[in-house]
């Protein structure tokens, strides 16, 4: 059998925000969605990012095994889209919980749900649940994509009483309209195992990445929100 | 010994012995509650601070000297007392008859007295100058009577830098506890007692220093009672209460800061100690809270109006006026019990009743099996305050047991068993330079060194580099500890802190404290040569003044063991080769990987470096990386510093790292936990010490454009905690360009 390869953005081995106690965080390369307010533009392309064996991130995550133990701490892997490289983010997920250290997926969930992501499913402690935008058109203006994908995700989550935190973050003009926050509540009650809600601020600190790909698709008429 | 100030205490050895240990570990109360039991300050406690913020307003608008007493040599009983409101303070005694007038300590040198009071537009007394240019020669003077060549020129060139030959080589640490609890006449009587223990044998040289040393100690120890009695205090007897126990303490620590500018005057291991008698008062229904937190509020500003008087050279090098009034705090006992104890809490505490400050330098012991309260409320302040170290007790008190200090900022010491021989530091980034190019400067093209053989291939080759770079480190260590030793002699000979060394057992360990700069350059050089291509750029006289680096290459800093081995195994050969050197009295080397703040002179002085650095830019201070080298966040850098040896850098490896309060976490709860889980799963993996800085770096802008809204904005350097406002703007920059770890 082939060694599982994965294409890896970046880490970060010290995130606080993303999952319970510190957590090591894993970006994936690759994202099918064109978020006009991504802050980390330069996940979008599947083919860029770092090669590396679940061997070699294995390893790398258990130097943070102290840090775990402190705090109640573990991995999210986060993106781009984690859901793209499905049996390799599986494969990790199955080692860490035979270590018994927690397993968080930041998703989108922006893929129809099939049998590959439900066993990775299986192996994930927490999922970081961002929903773009309760409103299906809007959703589209936003990210280039139906939120039908990504509700669906929740109900399955919900549905298998796998523990999620929902995300938004609150972009001016697109997100902060008080009737779709309004449905956003009543579907986030309807839901079984949330067990935290977050909405987050926009930043333009990923201004940046977007000045360097030069690919300055409508960022700039954004304002920020503090 | 037999005293009525003791009654009420355990009885132990302490009581037949200067052993200031036993008294404590019989008789404290270790506390593992909460900081619920804190109180503000008193209203007396406010209308003083505020008097010093107006004196050092005062300073600042001055200049950043207020005044300096030209006409006296300072010595422990040279200055009528002195006061900042006689009626406020609960706590007496400056190092002047004026509160923020500096001393002028000429043993050191004369000319670099005259050079500090020249910079402030100040002279200093002709008969001062009479004295120490035609009637007695200075620890500087004698120095430079026997510097060899090759040593003026290591030291010009900036190869071996900071050397505290013109300065007070400080990082010696009295044990003042002695004097609350025994009284001075009893301290007398044991130090009688060695200097007849010098007689038996033949008198040898050895044997006439030490008895003209503890001669010239029992002298300092009369002097400080002549000292405490004209602030009206008669310290021949032990301290009965707690007002006493911290003011005895205190006259010994003022009778050290008048007869040394050290470079770093510590305090020790002072507030646990100072706990017994606090709980003994309030049992005995004759202090409270309020009045016992107001001691030691008069304490800490007594703490923080220290000065010295220093030149613009060494305020470059150590930046921010610092003093290293260190004082260390909690750790756990060798028995398992807590030395956390209320007043470790009181001490930390003054950085709310009297706001944050860069002194003392508040430093934490930090055990993982620290009482969890206390963790947090550590971490509280640090998020707070940012003037807060730790230094890895878990690891020392295997070394030094559970009654060390730290000397300055990184140096554990046995409290009153131990002292060091100050040794700043070698350039190992310019030892590289001078390997390839044969010991000719990069920057001058001077031969500095005699001459090697450079390297001449276009492409640097990391085993021929290597093999030069050990033999420009045999040469370098060699020439280094030939001053060390130089300097070490000339100041015991001309400038002995002979009341810091009354405050100490006869017999004592001695190490001669050799310091590194420049690691993760060197480390990421030799990474870039072995993973990526380093190309030679040379001048037309063959000096290689830059290198071109082709591809990439694993940088110190992130946790990749192939290029953090290299760093180690620069640690542990350098160290090795300071081991053969023969030192001045029989001192045990050492070394530490901390720069302080001289990282950016130390930058500033060297050329383009082959892991890319431009000329002229700072180094990483203390074991930091490059500053941006490290990508992978904190805990990857954590990583890396818990893999260089303490076994080789025993006088300590400082690590300063600063985040962001977001990037900490949402809420303050957070924060507080995730800093305390950090400093635990850090210090489990048995590194040294590091730094915590919480701030964002737009507030650090904000106070170089507006310093005057900031007059008490701290932040910690290598090794020291400094305000901020006070730094070069050179410094200010550096520190606003390093890593701050934040989440995007």
């Amino acid at each position: 059998m082939d060694e599982l390869i994965g294409r890896i953005h970046s880490v970060e081995t010290l995130g606080t925000v993303d999952g319970p106690g510190i957590r090591f965080v894993v970006f994936m390369q690759g994202c099918p969605l064109k978020c006009k307010y991504c802050h980390n533009r330069d996940t979008w392309d599947i083919n860029a990012g770092k090669t590396y064996t679940v061997d070699e991130l294995m390893k790398k995550i258990l130097r943070s095994k102290s840090y775990f133990e402190a705090s109640g701490g573990g991995i999210t892997v986060s993106g781009g889209e984690p859901l793209l490289q499905v049996e390799f983010v599986t494969e990790l997920f199955k080692r860490l919980q035979d270590l018994n250290i927690h397993t968080a997926l930041d998703t989108a969930g922006s893929l129809p749900i099939n049998d590959k992501i439900k066993v990775l499913l299986k192996y994930t402690d927490l999922v970081l649940l961002d929903i773009k935008h309760i409103d299906n058109e809007k959703c589209i203006d936003l990210i280039g994509t139906s939120n039908k994908n990504n509700l669906n995700f929740a109900n399955y989550l919900s549905h298998n009483r796998i523990p999620m935190w929902i995300r938004q973050v609150l972009v001016p003009g697109y997100t902060d309209d008080e009737k779709d926050l309004l449905k956003l509540k009543e579907f986030i009650s309807n839901l079984n195992s949330v067990k935290k809600v977050e909405i987050l601020p926009y930043h333009n600190l990923g201004k940046f990445k977007w000045e360097k790909l030069r690919s300055r698709i409508s960022f700039r008429k954004r304002k920020t929100s503090n | 010994m037999k005293f009525d100030e003791w009654k009420g205490f355990k009885e132990g050895r302490w009581q037949r012995h200067i052993d200031v240990r036993d008294f404590i570990q019989k008789n404290y109360t270790p506390y593992e509650g909460d900081d619920s039991f804190l109180v503000g300050p008193t209203e007396k406690t406010t209308k003083l601070w505020n008097e010093v913020l107006e004196l050092y307003e005062k300073e600042r608008e001055n200049g950043g000297v207020l005044d300096i007493s030209t006409d006296i040599a300072s010595t422990i009983t040279s200055h009528d007392a002195g006061y900042i409101d006689k009626d406020l303070e609960e706590i007496v005694g400056l190092q002047t008859e004026k509160p923020l007038k500096r001393a002028i300590m000429p043993e050191g040198g004369i000319r670099i007295v005259e050079k500090s009071c020249a910079a402030y537009n100040r002279k200093v007394s002709d008969k001062i100058e009479d004295i120490y240019h035609n009637y007695r020669r200075t620890h500087n003077d004698g120095v430079y009577a026997v510097y060899t060549p090759e040593i003026r020129a290591a030291r010009s060139s900036h190869l071996v830098t900071g050397l505290p030959d013109g300065y007070g080589r400080g990082r010696i640490i009295g044990d003042y506890r002695r004097v609350a609890l025994y009284g001075v006449d009893a301290l007398i009587d044991d130090k009688k007692e060695q200097y007849a223990l010098t007689t038996a044998n033949n008198i040898t040289e050895e044997i006439i220093r030490e008895r003209e040393e503890i001669h010239d100690q029992i002298q300092a120890l009369e002097d400080l009672k002549v000292m405490a009695e004209k602030y009206g205090y008669d310290i021949s007897k032990p301290a009965k209460n707690a007002k006493e126990a911290i003011q005895w303490l205190y006259f010994g620590y003022l009778g050290a800061i008048k007869q040394q500018n050290g470079a770093a005057m510590s305090i020790g291991r002072t507030s646990t100690f100072l706990d017994i008698y606090i709980e003994k008062d309030i049992k005995d229904g004759i202090l409270t809270e309020e009045k016992a937190q107001e001691l030691m509020d008069h304490f800490v500003m007594k703490l923080r109006l220290v000065r010295f008087l220093r030149t613009p050279e060494y305020d470059e090098l150590f930046s921010g006026d610092p003093v290293w009034v260190t004082e260390s705090i909690g750790g756990m006992g060798v028995d398992g019990r807590t030395l956390v104890t209320k007043n470790s809490y009181r001490i930390l505490h003054t950085l709310t009743t009297l706001g944050s400050a860069p002194e003392p330098n508040l430093t934490v012991l930090w055990s993982t099996r620290l009482p969890q309260s206390f963790k947090e409320y550590c971490s509280k302040m640090s998020i707070k305050t940012s003037a807060i170290q730790y230094e890895n007790d878990d690891l020392m008190r295997v070394y030094w047991g559970d009654d060390y200090g730290i000397a300055c900022c990184v140096s554990a010491m046995r409290i009153g068993k131990q002292m060091q021989f100050f040794g700043a530091r070698a350039n190992l980034a310019k030892t590289l330079t001078y390997a390839i190019n044969g010991g000719r400067d990069e920057v001058s093209g001077k031969q500095v060194t005699p001459k090697f053989a450079p390297v001449t291939s276009e492409y640097l080759d990391y085993d021929e580099v290597w093999e030069k770079f050990d033999n420009m480190m045999d040469y370098v260590a060699r020439i280094y500890m030939n001053a060390l030793n130089i300097i070490h002699y000339m100041h015991d000979k001309y400038a002995y802190e002979s009341l810091e060394m009354a405050l100490h057992d006869k017999d004592i360990l001695r190490t001669m404290a050799c310091g590194i700069a420049g690691l993760s350059i060197v480390a990421d050089s030799f990474s870039a040569m072995k993973y990526a291509k380093v190309k030679v750029i040379r001048d037309e006289t063959g000096l290689a003044v830059d290198y071109k680096i082709e591809g990439d290459f694993p940088k110190y800093g992130n946790d990749d063991d192939r290029v953090d081995s290299i760093a180690v195994k620069i640690v542990e050969t350098f160290m090795n080769k300071l081991r053969q050197q023969p030192t001045y009295r029989h001192a045990k080397p050492t070394m530490s990987i901390l720069t302080i703040t001289s990282n950016v002179v130390y930058g500033k002085a060297t050329g383009n470096t082959p892991d890319g650095r431009r000329a002229g830019t700072p180094f990483g201070p203390g074991a930091n990386p490059l500053h941006g080298r490290d990508t992978e966040g904190a805990v990857a850098v954590l990583n890396t510093m818990a893999k260089l040896p303490y076994s080789y850098a025993e006088d300590g490896i400082s690590y300063t790292f600063a985040i962001t309060p977001a990037t900490l976490g949402h809420t303050e709860q957070e924060r507080v936990k995730n800093l305390t889980s950090l400093l635990d799963g850090y210090f489990v993996q048995n590194p040294h010490h590091v730094n915590i800085n919480v701030f964002d770096r737009s507030l650090l802008q904000d106070a170089m454009d507006h310093p005057e809204k900031y007059p008490q904005l701290t932040i910690r350097v290598s090794g020291y905690a400094v305000n901020f406002t006070k730094l070069t703007r050179e410094q200010q920059l550096d520190v606003i360009n390093r890593t701050i770890h934040e989440r995007i």
